[in-house]
C-alpha cells in the first residue's frame, strides 16, 4: 500500500496544474481565469459526449418499440437509418456536434407521418418561455434572500434568525409540487371556501374574515396559457404563480446558504480586529467584509440558479406553463430521443454557464490572486 | 497630531483601573468563568505584563480593558475605568469611539488579523481617518514615520503591499504600527511575537519596545513567556485559572518570587541534564537530500550520527527541514539521494521495505497528542494495539502489560476506558508516550513533544522521558526549537538552518562559543531571565555591526 | 504480581454508547423528538401496510373521484380506488424504493470516496474528474435522460438515481476522509505498518461516521423528493404501483373544485423530509457539540 504524500499539489491540482510553473510570467488572474474557461470547455465536450451517446446506447428492440409491433421491416431500417445507427460513432458525433454549432438539432421522432419537425422549432418558443420565468424569478429571489440572509447573518441567534431558520428548513424539506398545488389551493379558495362545510362549520364572521383575507391574494391565474401572441406583462402576469412557487423554493436554499457564508465570514480575525479598531457596524460589513464576501456570495447564487433550472421542469408541468422543461418530460414519456438530448444539453450548458461564471468572479476578487507576490 | 492630550500625557497618573472583573464564556450549554474577580490598575506611561498558562484567562482580561468581550463571552461584574471614564457604563457607540483611538489592540496572529482584501497603508490609517483625527495624506505621511521608525524595509512603499506580500514579523511590525496611528493611550500586545520565530522576534520585539517607549504609551503585554516578558514590562502580574496569583515590579519578582506557582513557570528552565558522550551510533545519516515532489531541496546533504541510548536534539527554526528530516528517518519521506544505516543495516528509504521488526524498533511521538491520537479509540485501544501488532501479546499477558505501561506514565487503570477527549494535554502526550514505549523501540523521534504544553507540564514530560531512557536505554531524535528544552534534555546537539547542518557535537561543545554564525544567531536570540537582556543583546550587536564596518 | 488481580478487580465504568445515545436524547428539542415520532410512524405503516390499508392495492371501486365519506374515508381516485388504501401502499413503495437507492448510492460513494481519499495520486484523480463532470449536469435532467433511453422500471430508476447521487456522496465522504486521512493518528498508523484494511476500518471510519450518517439522511430527503417528483412527472415509479408522487399527479385535476385530497399524498412526502431535516439538524448540532468540548 502506498499512501501519497503530504505536497503542495495532490489534492487540490487541475488538470492543468503542470502547465503554470513553465509558462512565461502571466498574470495570476488571467493564468486561472484561462484555466477555468479551458476546463470547463472541457467540462462541456465531455457532456455532449455523454448526451451523444444516449442515441448509441439505445436498446437494439428501440426501434420496434417507437413504431410499434405493425413495423414493416422496412420501415424500421428506415428508421435506424435515420438516426444513423448504420454510420461509425465517431463519425456521427462530429457530424452532430457540427450541426448543433450551426443551430440545428436534428428532427423530432414525432415527424414521422409526412412532414418534419425539427427539434430547434419545437424549442426556439419554449426555450424563451423558460428563460422568461427563471430571469423573473431570480429578479425576486436573488435580492430577497440575500437580503434576508445577510439580515438573519447579523442578528444570528435572535427571534427572527431562529423563525426564518425552522421556516426555510421545513420550505426546502417541501416537494416543489406541494409548495405550487398549495399555492393553487390558496388561490381557487378565494371562490370555494365560503361554500365548503368546513367554512359552514365555523362562526359566521369566523368564516366571512377568513373569506375577506383569502380575497386579498390577488387572482393569480393557475394555469399559464402562454403562446407567442401574449403580451409583456400579461406573460408577467400569468407567469405569477409559477415564478412564486420558484422564489418560495429558491429563497429558502439561498438564504439558508448566504447566512452561513456571512456568518463563517464575519467569525474571521480580521472582522475581530475591526471591531477592535472601533469601527462602525456599516464599516465593518461594507469595507471588510463584502470586499472577502463575493467569491461565497457568487457561488451560492449560483448554485441556487442551478437548482432553479431543475425547479422549472417540475413547475412547468404543475402550472402547464409552456416551457422546455415541460417539453422535455413529454419527450421522455414519449421517448423523443432528439428533444430529449437537446434540452439535456441547453440545460446542462446553462448549469455549466453559471458554475463557470461564479468561479471566474470568484477567481477575479481574491485579493491574493489579484496582488500577486 | 502627536500633542494631543498633552497636558495629561506625563508619566505617573492613573489611566486604568480595573476592580473585581468577571467574565463568563459560554459552552457545553453554560456558562463557565473565565475571569474571577481580578483587580488591576496601571498609570501612563507603564507597560504592565500578564503571564499565565493556557486558559489563565490573561487574553479576556486584555480585550476588557477595550470593555470588550468576545463573541461567546460576557462581562458579568465589575468595574473598568479608563481615564475616569467608566467602560461599562457608556454605549456601545461611545467606547467603539475609544477603541483604536485611545485604547488599541495588536492581535497574536497578523497575517489572520490583517484584511487580505485592502493595502497595508489603507488598514493602518483607517482609524485615523475615520476617527476623524487627520486627513487621509496627513495619517499616510505619519504612517510612513511609524513604518521607519518600527525599522520596516523600504518604509516608503511597503504600505502599499497587501498583507500577503510581507511576511510575518513584518506584518506584526505593521500591525504595531497601526495601533499606535491614533497616538492611543494604551495599547494592548496580546501574544504579539508567539507565532514568531527567536531570530524574528528579537526584531519585532525589539520594535515594539522602542515605540511604546518613544510614545510614553501604557500597555498591557499578554503573554505566556516569562523571558518575554521580563524585557517588555515594568510590572508583572501572574494569573492562574482567572485570578490574579500575584503582582509586582519585573526586577522584583524575577529576583524573588512570592509564590510557589510563580516559580514553578520557569522550573524547565532550571532542568538541565548533564550530558553523556556517545559510545556507539546506532543510527548514522549518511548525505541525505530530500525534496517534496517540486525542485526545492528542503535537506541538503545532511549526514548525522544518532548515539545509541542518548539524546540529540535538533534545533532550527521554521523552515530549516527539521521535521523533513524525521519524516525521512521515519520512511514517509523517502530521500532523493543519500542512505541511512540502523543498528549496522541499511534501513531500506520506503515504510513498504522495512520489516515489521525495523518499523518496531523506530517509534515517533508528535507536537500535538490531540492530533495524534484517533478521538474514537480508548486509552486501553491506543496502548494494547502496538503490543498485540508488534509483539503479539493477548489476553491477560496484554492487559497486564497494558497496566505496566499506564503505571511507568504515572497513570492508572482508571483511564483505560478514557477516551483522548476526555484527558488533559499533558495525559494524552503520556498516552502517546506509552504507545511509543510499548514497542520496545531502540529509538525515538520526538517532533516539539512539548512545544504545545504549558511549562509545568512540559518539564513532567521531559522528565517522564529522561527516566524511561534511563530503564530502557532507548535513543532519542529531539525535534525541537526551544533552547531550554534542548538544556534540559540533550546529550548532542545538532544545528539546522535551511535544509542544511550548520554545526553539530556534543552539548557543551555547541552550546560555549565560539559558535558558527547562525548558531550564534540562534543562541543570542532566545530571550533570557535577566530584564537587560534584550539591551544589552541590541547593544551587543550596534557594536558588532559598527567594528564590522570599521 | 497482586498489582494486577487488584487491576482485574477494579469495575470498570464503561459508558456504553447506549448510554450516551440516551442522555443525548434526554436533551433533543422537541423538533428532534417530532421528527422521529413522525420517522417511527412511517416505517411502521411502510411495514405493517398490508394488514393496516383497508382495502387492496389496485382494488377499483365503480365510483372514480368519490368524495369523502365512511366507506372510503378520503374518497377515491381517478379510477375509482381507495386513496387511504392508496397512501398506505405508497409509503411503502416510495420509502422503501428511495432507501434502497441511498443505500445503494452510500455503498458506491463511500467505499470510492474513502479510497480516494486515502490513496490520493491518479485514482483520486480520475474519480475527481469522472465526479466534477457528472455533476455538470443537474443530476434531475441526466435522470430524465437516461429514463428516457432505458425506459422507467423500479430497477432502472434505482440504478439511475443511484448512480447520480452517489457523486455527492463521493464529494463530502472524499472531504471528511481527506480531513481524516491527513491526521497524525492515521500517520501513526500507517508508521507502525497497519494494513490498508485496519487505517480504513478503524482510523478513519469511526471518525467520519457522524458527517456521514447525518449525510445518509439529508441524502434521502433528496432522493426521496426526486423519485417523488419524477413519479409525479409520470417518468418514475409506474403505475399501478401505489406511490405518492404519481398519487399527487392522477388527483391534481379535484383541486380546481376545491378538494384538498392531492395535497394529500404531497403533505405526506412534506412531513416525511421536515421530519428527517429536523432529526439531520440536531443531530449534526448534537455530535459537533460533541467535538466542541474536546
Amino acid at each position: 500500500m502506498r499512501f501519497a504524500k503530504r505536497t503542495a499539489r495532490g489534492a487540490g491540482g487541475s488538470l492543468f496544474s503542470g502547465k503554470g510553473s513553465k509558462a512565461p510570467p502571466m498574470n495570476p488572474v488571467v493564468r486561472t481565469v484561462l484555466q477555468r474557461l479551458g476546463l470547463g470547455l472541457i467540462t462541456l465536450f465531455i457532456v455532449t459526449i455523454i448526451i451523444f451517446s444516449a442515441i448509441a446506447m439505445l436498446p437494439g428492440d428501440f426501434a420496434k418499440a417507437m413504431l410499434g409491433q405493425s413495423a414493416t421491416p422496412e420501415t424500421v431500417a428506415a428508421f435506424q437509418r435515420e438516426i444513423g445507427i448504420d454510420r461509425p460513432p465517431v463519425e456521427r458525433y462530429f457530424a452532430w456536434v457540427g450541426q448543433i454549432m450551426q443551430g440545428d438539432f436534428g428532427s423530432s421522432f414525432a415527424s414521422r407521418t409526412g412532414y418534419r419537425r425539427t427539434v430547434a422549432e419545437i424549442i426556439a418558443p419554449r426555450l424563451y418561455n423558460t428563460m422568461f420565468l427563471a430571469v423573473m424569478t431570480a429578479l425576486i429571489a436573488v435580492p430577497l434572500a440575500l437580503g434576508l440572509g445577510i439580515l438573519a447573518a447579523l442578528y444570528r441567534n435572535s427571534w427572527f434568525d431562529r423563525v426564518v431558520n425552522t421556516v426555510t428548513l421545513t420550505t426546502i424539506s417541501f416537494p416543489e409540487f406541494f409548495v405550487a398545488y398549495m399555492l393553487a389551493y390558496l388561490i381557487i379558495s378565494r371562490d370555494t371556501f365560503i361554500g365548503t362545510e368546513f367554512a359552514q362549520s365555523l362562526p359566521e364572521w369566523l368564516a366571512a374574515s377568513i373569506n375577506w383575507v383569502l380575497n386579498l391574494v390577488p387572482k393569480f391565474p393557475t394555469l399559464a396559457n402562454i403562446s407567442d401572441q401574449t403580451p409583456f406583462w400579461e406573460h408577467v402576469w400569468r407567469a405569477a404563480l409559477p415564478s412564486i412557487t420558484l422564489t418560495l423554493v429558491i429563497v429558502a436554499h439561498m438564504m439558508r446558504m448566504t447566512r452561513a457564508a456571512i456568518i463563517n465570514m464575519l467569525a474571521s480575525p480580521y472582522i475581530d480586529m475591526a471591531r477592535l479598531k472601533g469601527m462602525s457596524p456599516m464599516a465593518i460589513v461594507l469595507r471588510h467584509a463584502l470586499p472577502n464576501a463575493w467569491a461565497p456570495i457568487v457561488t451560492v447564487i449560483a448554485f441556487n440558479l442551478a437548482y432553479l433550472i431543475v425547479g422549472v421542469v417540475v413547475v412547468e408541468v404543475v402550472f402547464v406553463y409552456p416551457g422546455i422543461g415541460q417539453l422535455m418530460v413529454d419527450a421522455v414519456k414519449s421517448r423523443d430521443v432528439p428533444v430529449v438530448q437537446a434540452c439535456a444539453l441547453i440545460f446542462a450548458a446553462t448549469y455549466i454557464l453559471l458554475n463557470l461564471t461564479a468561479d471566474i468572479i470568484s477567481i477575479a476578487t481574491n485579493p491574493r490572486l489579484l496582488h500577486p507576490r | 497630531m502627536k500633542n494631543r492630550n498633552s497636558g495629561q500625557r506625563e508619566k505617573g497618573t492613573k489611566l486604568l483601573s480595573i476592580r473585581n472583573l468577571h467574565v463568563e464564556g459560554f459552552s457545553d450549554e453554560r456558562w463557565h468563568p473565565i475571569v474571577r474577580g481580578v483587580d488591576l490598575s496601571l498609570k501612563r506611561g507603564e507597560v504592565l505584563g500578564l503571564i499565565g498558562e493556557s486558559g489563565a484567562g490573561k487574553s479576556t482580561i486584555g480585550l476588557a480593558a477595550m470593555g470588550y468581550a468576545k463573541p461567546g463571552c460576557r462581562i458579568t461584574q465589575g468595574s473598568i475605568q479608563f481615564d475616569g471614564i467608566d467602560l461599562l457604563a457608556m454605549t456601545e457607540t461611545a467606547r467603539r469611539r475609544l477603541r483604536g483611538s485611545r485604547i488599541a489592540y495588536v492581535a497574536q496572529s497578523a497575517a489572520a488579523s490583517f484584511n487580505p482584501a485592502h493595502r497595508l497603508l489603507d488598514q493602518t490609517v483607517e482609524t485615523v481617518v475615520a476617527h476623524g483625527i487627520a486627513s487621509r495624506e496627513a495619517a499616510n505621511r505619519d504612517a510612513i514615520e511609524l513604518y521607519r521608525r518600527l525599522h520596516l524595509p523600504d518604509p516608503d512603499t511597503i504600505g502599499f503591499r497587501y498583507p500577503h506580500q510581507v511576511s510575518g514579523g513584518q506584518l506584526q511590525r505593521a500591525m504595531t504600527a497601526m495601533a499606535m496611528a491614533c497616538r492611543p493611550d494604551l495599547i494592548i500586545f496580546d501574544e504579539p511575537t508567539t507565532a514568531l520565530d527567536v531570530t524574528t522576534q528579537v526584531e519585532v520585539l525589539a520594535s515594539i519596545r522602542k515605540i511604546v517607549q518613544e510614545f510614553n504609551t501604557a500597555a498591557i503585554y499578554v503573554t505566556h513567556d516569562l523571558a518575554v516578558v521580563a524585557q517588555m514590562a515594568d510590572r508583572i502580574m501572574v494569573l492562574r485559572h482567572g485570578r490574579t496569583v500575584e503582582e509586582a515590579e519585573t526586577r522584583h519578582m524575577l529576583a524573588a518570587p512570592a509564590e510557589d506557582y510563580t516559580r514553578t513557570l520557569w522550573a524547565v528552565r532550571k532542568l538541565a541534564k548533564p550530558e553523556v558522550p556517545a559510545e556507539d551510533y546506532l543510527l548514522t545519516i549518511d548525505n541525505i537530500t530530500a525534496a517534496y515532489g517540486g525542485t526545492v531541496k528542503v535537506l541538503q546533504d545532511v549526514s548525522i550520527k544518532v548515539p545509541r541510548g542518548r539524546t540529540i536534539a535538533v534545533v532550527g527554526e521554521s523552515g530549516s527541514g527539521k521535521s523533513t528530516l524525521a519524516r525521512v528517518v521515519t520512511g514517509l519521506l523517502p530521500p532523493m539521494s543519500g542512505s541511512i544505516s540502523f543498528a549496522g543495516h541499511r534501513l531500506p528509504s520506503t515504510l513498504k521495505e522495512r520489516s515489521k521488526d525495523v518499523l518496531r524498533r523506530i517509534q515517533m511521538i508528535y507536537q500535538m497528542p490531540d492530533n495524534a491520537l484517533n478521538p474514537r479509540q480508548t486509552v486501553e485501544e491506543v496502548i494494547a494495539r502496538p503490543l498485540e501488532f508488534y509483539l503479539g501479546l493477548k489476553g491477560a499477558a496484554r492487559d497486564r502489560r497494558v497496566n505496566e505501561l499506564l503505571h511507568m506514565i504515572e497513570m492508572d487503570e482508571s483511564f483505560l476506558d478514557r477516551l483522548p477527549g476526555e484527558l488533559s494535554g499533558g495525559q494524552k502526550q503520556r498516552i502517546c508516550i506509552a504507545r511509543a514505549i510499548a514497542a520496545n523501540p531502540d529509538l525515538i523521534i520526538c517532533d516539539e513533544v512539548t512545544s504545545a504544553l504549558d511549562q509545568i507540564v512540559q518539564e513532567e514530560i521531559l522528565k517522564l522521558l529522561m527516566r524511561l531512557q534511563q530503564e530502557f536505554g532507548v535513543s532519542y531524535i529531539f525535534i525541537t526549537h526551544d533552547i531550554a528544552t534542548v538544556r534540559a534534555i540533550a546529550d548532542e546537539i545538532v544545528v539546522m538552518h535551511r535544509g542544511k547542518v550548520v554545526e553539530q557535537g556534543l552539548k557543551t561543545e555547541v552550546l560555549t562559543p565560539p559558535h558558527a554564525p547562525y548558531t550564534e544567531l540562534l543562541l543570542s536570540s532566545v530571550p533570557e531571565m535577566d530584564p537587560d537582556w534584550l539591551t544589552n543583546l541590541l547593544e551587543r550587536r550596534k557594536r558588532k555591526r559598527v567594528g564590522a564596518a570599521n | 504480581m497482586t498489582s494486577t488481580e487488584h487491576v482485574v478487580a477494579v469495575p470498570r465504568q464503561r459508558r456504553t454508547r447506549a448510554s450516551r445515545v440516551k442522555t443525548a436524547l434526554k436533551k433533543a428539542p422537541f423538533s428532534a423528538w417530532f421528527g422521529i415520532v413522525v420517522i417511527l410512524g412511517y416505517v411502521f405503516v411502510a411495514l405493517l401496510a398490508p394488514w393496516i390499508a383497508p382495502y387492496g392495492e389496485t382494488q377499483v371501486f365503480t365510483e372514480a373521484f368519490a368524495p369523502w365519506s365512511q366507506e372510503f374515508i378520503v374518497g377515491t381516485d381517478q379510477l375509482g380506488r381507495d386513496v387511504l388504501t392508496r397512501l398506505i401502499y405508497g409509503a411503502r413503495n416510495t420509502i422503501g424504493i428511495a432507501f434502497a437507492t441511498t443505500l445503494l448510492s452510500f455503498a458506491v460513494g463511500v467505499t470510492l470516496g474513502l479510497l480516494a481519499a486515502m490513496y490520493r495520486g491518479w485514482l483520486d484523480q480520475i474519480l475527481s474528474r469522472a465526479v466534477d463532470v457528472l455533476m455538470s449536469i443537474p443530476s434531475l435532467i441526466f435522470a430524465l435522460m437516461l429514463l428516457s433511453i432505458f425506459g422507467s422500471s423500479v430497477t432502472s430508476l434505482i440504478l439511475i438515481i443511484a448512480l447520480l447521487d452517489s457523486t455527492r456522496v463521493f464529494r463530502l465522504a472524499r472531504a471528511v476522509g481527506l480531513n481524516v486521512a491527513v491526521m497524525e493518528y492515521v500517520e501513526a498508523a500507517q508508521l507502525r505498518g497497519e494494513g490498508p484494511r485496519w487505517i480504513l476500518t478503524k482510523e478513519i471510519l469511526p471518525n467520519v461516521l457522524p458527517p456521514l450518517i447525518a449525510e445518509f439522511g439529508l441524502r434521502f430527503c433528496f432522493v426521496f423528493l426526486t423519485i417523488a417528483a419524477l413519479s409525479f412527472l409520470g417518468v418514475g415509479i409506474q403505475p399501478p404501483t401505489a406511490d405518492w408522487g404519481s398519487m399527487v399527479r392522477e388527483n391534481a385535476t379535484l383541486i380546481t373544485y376545491g378538494d384538498i385530497t392531492p395535497l394529500l399524498p404531497a403533505g405526506a412526502i412534506a412531513l416525511l423530509t421536515v421530519s428527517v431535516n429536523f432529526v439531520v439538524d440536531w443531530f449534526l448540532h448534537a455530535t459537533s457539540g460533541l467535538r466542541d468540548e474536546k
